[in-house]
């Protein structure tokens, strides 16, 4: 019997540019959103997601034909997309936005990447798309679900193990949820969206950042791919959370109960 | 550390300047000696009783912030010694400043005793030391008396500059309570690489085109050599490179620049380094570049967790010194061969030999990891090491001071004149010998020279 062919997999890995997580966030004078005028850098669960696409080459070599991040940003985003180059992906994709457009979400972005998605049919298609689970300056965590609902598609979230096999066309995703880790199996094409103990992404070497300087990226436009970004919602005001009041020490025991029943946390009756 | 070890009887913890002058002024009467502690990080045993039945006075109650004024331009920070200089970092940092050191020790080590022994650290290649950027200190005399030289000018050539006995004196001139110092603005952008050397001789020349090309925002140039670097990763310190990046390096540099413009900064950055691997004889095999800040600590914990990698492995012999750069691998060589010789390189004795340090400074951190602290070692290693240094006319303590470890060697780094004088100073300044005895200046040669102390009778050297 002829070995059935096994299937070369095109993996699409979306990034977004976010503040720095280490950076401290203010919000600004009109309590309209954050100081942007920090540093900024890959969303963390993305490095891990392109990390993962490059751990995947690494595994199945030849098999996976191609890794290509995309991005929805302002002209700055290039440089999201040269670090995920320089880490390992072939190509990239940037859907300008400009530079004072307020933020697409997530499912402006969903749609966006649906028709990134079209557009690579006619080079292959997507097989596998690999997403951080959330990114740290919404916290909307529902893009990769969005995705995968308006593709059709399987999903697989908060993943912390990833194994392909081509030859079957499947992905076991071991999730983490709150009770624990879940094994899924899922046909692909598939979206998995990564968590935080999927891998930790390598640093960018200098070879690699040189090589990555002429790797393609291609610019297309929200209108090029027939999206509209604009926001469905409206930002009402943006506060900070009440500032933390200081603990207090007591002297003795005695005093802990006392002040615990005064702040009216009664012993419960065993 | 674990090195050095002694005892007293009694310790306290002043909360005004007021109250050590009161506790000075009546160990002066009384001939009661005293060590100042900060926060008790020095390497050198400088904050340890030597059995002289001390008293031990520590600073950390002392730990307000006394006056930050960000808006007048002048830009200087007022603190009580205890201050710790992790916290003051932290107070400056959402006013867009910071302190001028930094060093591994920063969670714990204060102010005051960053002042008294002159601490140097990473930030020194770019901002100098702290004879520069302290502006005013406020002591405690070993009679008691307060002497208030705290100001925020930035120039005032009025008289000798008594701060700078100070700074550097490791308490044996007095104890200081409060540090005028200038704060920097924080660099809108830092960003570094770990570069991976072919041979230590690419150092030097490394070193010389990173200033060249880098200029103003060169902020740190620190060398790793390899059995540093695989101690730290060993011990999981930081993250390191991957092994084949790694693969054949005889020495590591950690280059850090910052800067006002991102993208400029981030540009000369990646053009030298793009330059230094397509030249026909690289000086670096490879290097990883941090992206986010994340890989900009890892980066830099590989490099400050060499000092815990290093006590994990074993008990240290820490040589601080200063030599020529050239001279660096030169003194590793000639220490491991020495050991060697002993028949004291190996795991049942010595089981590592590494240096790391301030290359941009001159200094070397050469560290023996031992299984134990002997005597066998410890005369294997001195006075060789010191003796070495001398030759090389450097200095046997660039940073740690002398303390208690060094007070003998003072010789080979400075003459007998300058030694006369020293002790001359101590005299003026502290006539009974009250202020940590026994640390810094040797004792004079013929008969015991210190004033006799009031043994309190429980002081015991362990």
């Amino acid at each position: 019997m002829r070995p059935s062919a096994v299937r070369l997999l095109n993996v699409l890995v979306p990034i977004k540019r976010t503040i720095d997580y280490a950076v401290k966030i203010r919000v600004n004078p009109q309590q309209t959103g954050v100081d942007t005028n920090v540093k900024h850098s890959m969303n963390p669960f993305d490095e891990i997601a392109v990390e993962e696409a490059v751990r995947l080459r690494e595994k199945l070599k030849d098999q996976v034909k191609s890794i290509k991040v995309v991005t929805i940003g302002p002209p700055k985003a290039a440089d999201t997309l040269r670090t995920a180059l320089a880490m390992g992906a072939d190509s990239g994709i940037h859907v300008e936005v400009p530079e004072s457009a307020p933020a697409p979400e997530p499912l402006g972005v969903a749609k966006a990447l649906r028709a990134v998605i079209e557009r690579e049919k006619e080079k292959g298609g997507v097989d596998l798309v690999i997403m951080g689970k959330q990114a740290i300056d919404d916290d909307a965590g529902q893009t990769g679900q969005m995705l995968a609902g308006i593709m059709g598609w399987a999903q697989a979230t908060f993943a912390s193990k990833l194994v392909v096999d081509t030859g079957k066309n499947e992905a076991t995703v071991t999730r983490e949820i709150d009770g624990g880790l879940e094994e899924v199996r899922c046909k692909l094409p598939a979206v998995v969206t990564t968590d935080l103990r999927l891998n930790e992404p390598r640093y960018a070497s200098l070879p690699n950042i040189m090589k990555a300087k002429k790797k393609p990226i291609e610019k297309v436009s929200p209108s090029d791919l027939g999206v509209n970004l604009t926001p469905i919602f409206e930002t009402i005001k943006v506060t900070e959370p009440p500032k933390r009041t200081g603990g207090q020490k007591v002297e003795s025991v005695d005093e802990l109960v006392a002040r615990l029943k005064q702040a009216g946390i009664a012993a419960v009756k065993s | 550390m674990g090195k050095y070890h002694g005892t007293s009887s009694t310790v306290l913890r002043p909360r005004t300047t007021k109250e050590v002058s009161e506790i000075v002024k009546y160990c002066n009467e009384k001939r009661i000696g005293i060590v100042p502690q900060g926060g008790n990080t020095g390497l050198v045993g400088g904050s340890v009783p030597t059995g002289r039945g001390e008293l031990v006075v520590s600073l950390g109650s002392m730990n307000k912030v006394r006056h930050f004024d960000p808006v007048s331009g002048m830009c200087t920070l007022v603190a009580d010694a205890g201050c710790v200089l992790q916290s003051l970092t932290d107070y400056l940092a959402p006013h867009n400043h910071i302190m001028p050191v930094e060093f591994g020790a920063k969670g714990s080590c204060m102010i005051g005793g960053n002042c008294a022994t002159n601490a140097g650290g990473v930030r020194l290649l770019r901002y100098g030391s702290l004879h520069g950027t302290v502006l005013g200190l406020e002591v405690v005399l070993p009679d008691g008396t307060i002497l208030d030289q705290l100001t925020t000018l930035r120039k005032d050539n009025t008289g000798y500059d008594l701060k700078q006995l100070f700074i550097g004196s490791e308490g044996t001139l007095g104890i200081i309570t409060g540090v005028s110092i200038l704060t920097p603005p924080a660099p809108q952008a830092s960003s570094n690489a770990l570069l991976a050397l072919p041979s230590f001789d690419s150092v030097l020349p490394l070193f010389k085109r990173a200033k060249r090309e880098l200029s103003e925002i060169l902020s740190a140039f620190e060398f790793i050599d390899r059995g540093a670097y695989d101690l730290s990763v060993r011990h999981g310190q930081g993250r390191g490179m991957s092994p084949e990046e790694a693969g054949g390096a005889e020495c590591f540099v950690l280059i850090e620049t910052s800067g006002g413009r991102r993208e400029h900064d981030e540009e000369k950055l990646s053009d030298l380094l793009e330059h230094l691997l397509s030249e026909d004889k690289p000086l670096i095999n490879t290097g990883v570049l941090s992206q986010d800040a994340t890989q900009f600590s890892n980066i830099w914990s590989l490099r400050e967790g060499i000092t815990e990698a290093v006590s994990k492995e074993g008990k240290a012999y820490k040589y601080d010194i200063s030599i020529p750069l050239s001279a660096f691998k030169e003194v590793v060589d000639a220490t491991k061969d020495r050991l060697r010789e002993k028949g004291l390189l190996g795991p049942h004795a010595v089981k590592e030999v590494v240096g790391y340090g301030h290359i941009g400074d001159g200094n070397l951190h050469l560290n023996v990891v031992a299984a134990a602290y002997t005597s066998e070692i410890e005369a294997a290693l001195e006075p060789f090491v010191y003796e070495l240094v001398g030759k090389y006319k450097g200095s046997i303590s660039a940073e740690h001071g002398l303390g208690v470890m060094k007070a003998h060697a003072l010789h080979y780094s400075k003459n007998g004149i300058s030694i006369e004088w020293m002790r001359r100073i101590k005299d003026l300044f502290d006539p009974n010998g009250i202020m940590n005895p026994g640390k810094v200046l040797p004792p004079a040669s013929g008969a015991s020279h210190e004033p006799s102390l009031k043994n309190t009778g429980s002081g015991r050297v362990a």
